[in-house]
């Protein structure tokens, strides 16, 4: 597979960081920065990980299944992430991933048929006295009402 | 960033240059007293670091409140092994959100926290791992790390005093249950993030079975301030046997939401009155949570007269914890509280200990079921005496985590669950006299 230079530049400096015979130790930072450009963990994707490596595919399978945000299925190009856990809750997180699914058509999830738009009810994200909060993407948004929950969408979907 | 105003009833120390123009540039940081104390710590020699990291008090600020120059004082430092600095920034119990503020803001400080570490114990490598929900911040450090390098305070021969140290981010991938020592040590090393058994502890076997100090970002981030001020003088910020400041997440229905550095011993009712502008809407306290949802909940009326440190918390029955403050105000529907904190165990539980993935999973259907009014009331009975089976019986203590707060809830809260099924009228089938369940 071949990638950016910028991933193939993190690559390197990432299998630098550990002891040399601890390379396993980036398998984890190179699947996260790695699905930022191919979209989610491919199993091609597993394959070449596990190859620049050295470990076998089973061992990178084992991780992928377990880590919540190493996706196997495609996502929307905006993946709206909704914080239902007890801060937001208790200010209206769930109210407002119950209107986010309206706006986007979507449930947990669920992408969109055009791929932009994706929706996900998370845990905790660590903006709990801001709340209530949702992540697009990597961008957080606080103090986040049903009216800004729309405009942001709007926005993203007047970009082409 | 900042995304609250400070108050001005805090205590600012590690907090001190946020706020200041660029405060995350190494610029900043130096311009306002950065690395001074690694500098000081470099004439001292490693038992003279641990002793004032002893004398200061300061206890773990992840949650566990281990005191931390203890922690250090366990790393056998005539090992052949080299040693290994691990700094904890998975930041993810529910209520949380102080790391993101010390790492956003001020960067160099955990550096600096983390290369005094690395003397104390004689460690060269270093390793911070922020949960990947905060990528943001890993940019923020890996700006910061790059910084530190080219100004000759990371790398070899740091301002030619002899010392090498490098330090890396390490980013998760979505998981609570790495935020657990264990598990996150094993997931460093490109595992699944389950825990492992103890001991060994991490500060004899930790990373890649090396020695290892690994604490909260908070933690690293009081050290300079403890070797700047003196261990004695910085115990004295807090009261007897808490020492020192913690950050403190105001969550919930509290009018001025934030993070704000108290002092330890901080009474509550100043600190949710004054610091946190009162309760939303004048209403009434119902329940409180001192440091994230893993800890026994309290009613209003329990808390209000409490001080904000671990042994007052204990004595109410409940721990200071992360520093996670959740209030709920008399308009909260605890049966519901209940599910939503048991929603996120379920789906934060390894699965590796079987009392905790079974339990967490059997509790999230029962507190469902009562909370849509169709369970019975001995389902009540059934959600304490299953979430009394967890403790202690889980190799981390996510088990215990999920156990502790919906045990609370359950016995203080026990007529909202009443409540809640005597109104919904739906046809139960009668139950036999057998228990369902035997738990015993």
């Amino acid at each position: 597979m071949t990638f950016s230079p910028e991933l193939e530049k993190r690559f390197e400096k990432l299998l630098a960081s550990y002891p040399a015979q601890r390379r396993k130790s980036a398998l984890i930072p190179m699947l996260m920065y790695a699905q930022d450009e191919t979209g989610y963990v491919t199993h091609e994707l597993v394959l070449e990980v596990a190859r620049r490596i050295g470990i076998p595919p089973v061992q990178v399978d084992e991780v992928v299944t377990y880590y919540s945000m190493l996706w196997r299925k495609p996502r929307g190009k905006y993946h709206v992430q909704v914080c239902t856990n007890i801060s937001c809750l208790l200010v209206g997180g769930e109210e407002l991933y119950e209107h986010a699914c309206k706006k986007l058509g979507l449930g947990h999830k669920e992408t969109s048929a055009d791929g932009r738009f994706s929706l996900e009810e998370v845990e905790c994200m660590g903006a709990c006295s801001w709340a209530p909060a949702i992540q697009i993407n990597y961008d957080f948004h606080h103090h986040v009402t049903p009216e800004k929950l729309d405009k942001l969408i709007d926005d993203l979907k007047r970009i082409q | 960033m900042l995304f609250n105003e400070p108050s001005p009833l805090e205590t600012k120390v590690l907090t001190r240059r946020f706020g200041l123009p660029n405060s995350a540039s190494i610029e900043t940081n130096l311009a306002n007293g950065g690395y001074q104390s690694f500098l000081k710590a470099v004439e001292m020699t490693q038992e003279q670091i641990i002793d004032e990291v002893k004398a200061s008090n300061l206890r773990g600020r992840g949650g566990a409140g281990f005191p931390t120059g203890m922690k250090w004082g366990f790393v056998p430092r005539q090992s052949p092994k080299p040693k290994y600095i691990v700094v904890n920034g998975d930041e993810s119990e529910p209520g949380t959100c102080k790391d993101r503020v010390l790492i956003e803001n001020d960067p160099h400080l955990l550096i600096e926290g983390v290369l005094i570490a690395g003397l104390a114990v004689g460690a060269k490598a270093g390793y911070i791992y922020i949960r990947g929900e905060y990528r943001y911040l890993i940019d923020i450090m890996d700006k910061a790390i790059d910084e530190a390098y080219a100004k000759g305070w990371l790398g070899r021969n740091i301002q030619g005093k002899g010392v090498d140290f490098d330090l890396y981010t390490h980013t998760g991938a979505g998981a609570y249950e790495c935020g657990e020592e264990s598990a996150l040590l094993e997931s460093l090393e490109g595992k699944r993030g389950q825990p492992r058994i103890r001991p060994p502890f991490p500060a004899v076997a930790g990373l890649y079975q090396c020695p290892t100090i690994l604490n909260n970002v908070e933690t690293f981030c009081a050290v300079p301030s403890i070797l700047e001020m003196g261990g004695k003088a910085w115990a004295d910020l807090g009261i007897p046997k808490a020492g020192g400041t913690k950050l403190t997440c105001l969550t919930g229905h509290i009018n001025k939401g934030g993070v704000y550095e108290l002092p330890l011993g901080f009474p509550v009712e100043k600190m949710i009155n004054e610091v946190g502008g009162g309760i939303r809407g004048g209403r009434k306290m119902k329940a409180f949570i001192p440091g994230g949802s893993s800890c026994p909940v309290l009613k209003g009326d329990e808390a209000w007269p409490l001080t904000m440190d671990y042994d007052s918390m204990a004595k109410a029955g409940t721990m200071l914890g992360s520093g996670g403050v959740v209030i709920m105000d008399e308009t909260t529907d605890m049966v519901k509280a209940a599910l939503r904190i048991m929603h996120f165990y379920q789906h934060e539980s390894c699965g590796w200990c079987i009392p905790c993935r079974e339990g967490t999973t059997w509790l999230k259907k029962i507190l469902t079921r009562l909370d849509r009014g169709i369970g019975t009331t001995r389902d009540i009975d059934l959600v304490g005496d299953l979430a009394k089976n967890m403790l202690g019986r889980t190799f981390c203590p996510l088990g215990d985590a999920a156990a502790l707060p919906t045990i609370s809830i359950v016995e203080k809260f026990r007529d909202e669950f009443e409540t809640k099924l005597a109104k919904i009228q739906v046809a139960v089938p009668a139950m036999a006299d057998s228990p369902l369940v035997v738990m015993r």
